[in-house]
């Protein structure tokens, strides 16, 4: 069987879920060949291996850290190189979109960026993806070269599938360009301790209609009563109410959990591109004219400074 | 010597119209009202303000795209930038991100440049991919989704917010950077802004102007094929209650009903 490499997005070792979830996809069109670069990338093999990965790729060196983007381009091609996959699959991060793009023009293949879904074809992998806000679904396809596709978290459920996950040193040799750009430094973001906002199975956001960084203690309660994510409008974000790191939208984080409730979002089209495919939607807002309420399947007109407290009440008290 | 500064911009389908498919599947561009790509107003701004601290500065925005793109162009103009590029050609119709990337690289390389500024992403393909693809095409380093940028002495720094964490990048000139809507507010065009604008040069460059050859872009030279395009079922509302007081206590029913409590 053919193999599909896949490039594994992790923090020092540990496997971020939307990695296993590609190793899910790839074993749809052939073996997975894992790729892990930089600190601890050995220490990702044993997760690798129970989700399907018959070998996993490693490299370490300076260069990943210490410089953008390109020094995981050089590892990539090498990769390819070495495993003439029939595919490769890539996180879509910010990281992960360009490293992807990047190798595809390297390796003369054409790009699939954002895939939600992804299926066997008989003429290559067939690639599912949510465009214009979520409005159309496209299935497209790469007609040169290698697919090279990026694929969104939550695209695939997380499936275990012992394989042997055979540990492998790459050679990288790095290209000119990949001392181009320095990272001079890193500040990492202080964890929050709720669940990860694209990966939560509930959301609760806040907007506008919330009126003031303080004011986010009820929506976060209303969060933790629930063991859900905050999530925040960019009027939130940009009124410095709420980090730009939780925004909901075009522009922030495309989320699909079980359930989103919005509270003091008015629904703006930017906003809902990236919450529509949600399973279930909720909306608090005072504006019964609100174009949040024409998608939620249970809306509340009223004050969220009403109903936001109320409601974790109930919650607390119903769950005991 | 001036600082020459390409900032590259797509006109787009307005989002908050009706967005749809032409019946090769590509985006429809003919048939919806379009504008300058919001994501592209905060490459322009900061370029503006690059323009601004740097001695002597020559801003050029480039866009690739059908004819009403020159709306876009002109809207860049009226902000402030020095003179325009619209490279329209009927092949390239359909033309995929790596086949844009190509022109604009072609574009960008016959301007003569020493700092590209674009979007973070356009507000219709959303890829986020170009500027990435631009950097590799012309062999320069990419400095990209900053929050915030500055450029001095030849080097250009700026901030990059990811996920994980932030970090601050440096590269020397030049180089591609991209912005994100953190950058900064974009400002509004003034009326004087938009009455020199009209007087602005913008060239027209074809394929021929690049030596491209029609089989190199277009719907035929891509690289990715979209196979079907369909609408999803619109969401429809579902039950909406008026808060008297016991609306938290409907909403927990309802909840509690799908079991999320
Ligand atoms: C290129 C581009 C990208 C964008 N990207 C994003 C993005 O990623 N994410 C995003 O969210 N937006 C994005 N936007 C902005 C978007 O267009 C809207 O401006 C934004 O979503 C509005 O946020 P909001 O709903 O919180 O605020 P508003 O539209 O002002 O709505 C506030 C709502 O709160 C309600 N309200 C007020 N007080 C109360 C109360 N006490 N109780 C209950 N309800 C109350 C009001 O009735 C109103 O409906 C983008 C825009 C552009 C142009
Ligand atoms: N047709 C185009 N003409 C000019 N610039 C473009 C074009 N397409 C994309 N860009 C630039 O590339 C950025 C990222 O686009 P994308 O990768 O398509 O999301 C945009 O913000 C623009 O600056």
């Amino acid at each position: 069987m053919a193999n599909v490499l896949v490039y594994v997005d992790h923090v020092d070792g540990a496997v971020r879920k939307p990695t296993l979830e590609l190793l899910t996809l790839a074993r749809r069109i052939g073996e997975p060949v894992a790729l892990a670069l930089g600190s601890g990338a050995e220490s990702t093999a044993s997760a690798l291996a129970e989700h399907g990965a018959v070998k996993v790729l490693t490299a370490d060196a300076p260069e990943f850290a210490d410089y953008l983007v390109v020094p995981k381009v050089d590892a990539l091609q090498a990769a390819v190189e070495a495993v003439s996959p029939a595919a490769v699959l890539v996180p879509s991060s910010a990281d992960g979109k360009e490293v992807a793009a990047r190798l595809a023009l390297r390796i003369g293949s054409g790009i699939i960026t954002d895939a939600i879904d992804l299926e066997a074809g008989d003429e290559g992998p067939v690639a599912t993806q949510s465009v214009f806000a979520a409005s159309y679904t496209t299935k497209s396809r790469v007609t040169k070269g290698t697919p090279v596709i990026t694929v969104k978290p939550n695209s695939a459920a997380v499936e275990a599938a012992p394989a042997a996950g055979e540990v492998e040193a790459l050679t990288v040799s790095f290209s000119e360009q990949a001392t181009g750009t320095k990272v001079v430094s890193r500040t990492p973001r202080e964890s929050s301790g709720r669940p990860e906002l694209t990966e939560a199975a509930i959301v609760v956001s806040g907007g506008r209609g919330v009126n003031g960084a303080e004011n986010f203690a009820i929506i976060e309660a209303l969060a933790d009563s629930l063991g859900a994510a905050v999530g925040a409008s960019r009027a939130a974000v940009d009124a410095g109410w709420y980090p730009h790191s939780n925004q909901v939208g075009q522009t922030g984080k495309s989320v699909s959990p079980q359930l989103y409730i919005a509270n003091g979002i008015s629904g703006a089209i930017q906003h809902r591109a990236g919450m529509q495919t949600s399973k279930t939607i909720v909306a608090i807002n005072k504006d019964a004219e609100a174009p949040i309420f024409e998608l939620a399947d249970y809306g509340v007109v009223g004050d969220l400074f009403q109903v936001v407290p109320a409601l974790t009440e109930e919650i607390k008290a119903r769950k005991g | 010597m001036s600082l020459r500064i390409v900032v590259t911009v797509k006109y787009v389908p307005d989002a908050t119209g009706d967005r749809h498919f032409a019946d090769d599947l590509t985006v429809d561009r003919e048939d919806v009202d379009g504008l300058l790509s919001e994501l592209d107003e905060y490459a322009v701004e900061q370029a503006l303000q690059i323009a601004e601290e740097a001695d002597d500065a020559e801003i050029t925005v480039l866009t690739v795209g059908p004819e009403d793109a020159k709306d876009a162009l002109r809207k860049a103009l009226s902000m402030g930038a020095d003179k325009g590029i619209h490279v329209e050609d009927d092949d390239l119709h359909g033309t995929d991100a790596i086949g844009t990337s190509l022109v604009l690289a072609k574009a960008i390389e016959k301007a003569g440049y020493d700092l590209v500024i674009t979007g973070m992403a356009s507000t219709d393909g959303s890829m986020g991919i170009l500027p990435a693809l631009l950097a590799e095409r012309l062999g320069v380093p990419q400095v990209t989704l900053l929050s915030e940028v500055s450029v001095e002495d030849g080097t250009v720094k700026g901030r990059r917010d990811g996920d994980a964490a932030s970090e601050q990048l440096q590269a020397s000139l030049p180089a591609v950077v991209s912005v994100t809507d953190l950058s900064g507010e974009a400002r509004y065009p003034s009326f004087k802004g938009i009455m020199a604008a009209k007087k602005k040069p913008v060239q027209s460059w074809d394929l021929s102007d690049l030596d491209l050859e029609a089989d190199e872009v277009g719907l035929e030279g891509a690289w990715t094929k979209v196979e079907s395009a369909a609408e999803r079922p619109a969401r429809t509302a579902g039950t909406i209650v008026n808060d008297e007081g016991e609306g938290a206590k409907q909403l927990a029913e309802f909840l509690a009903g799908q079991k999320f409590i």
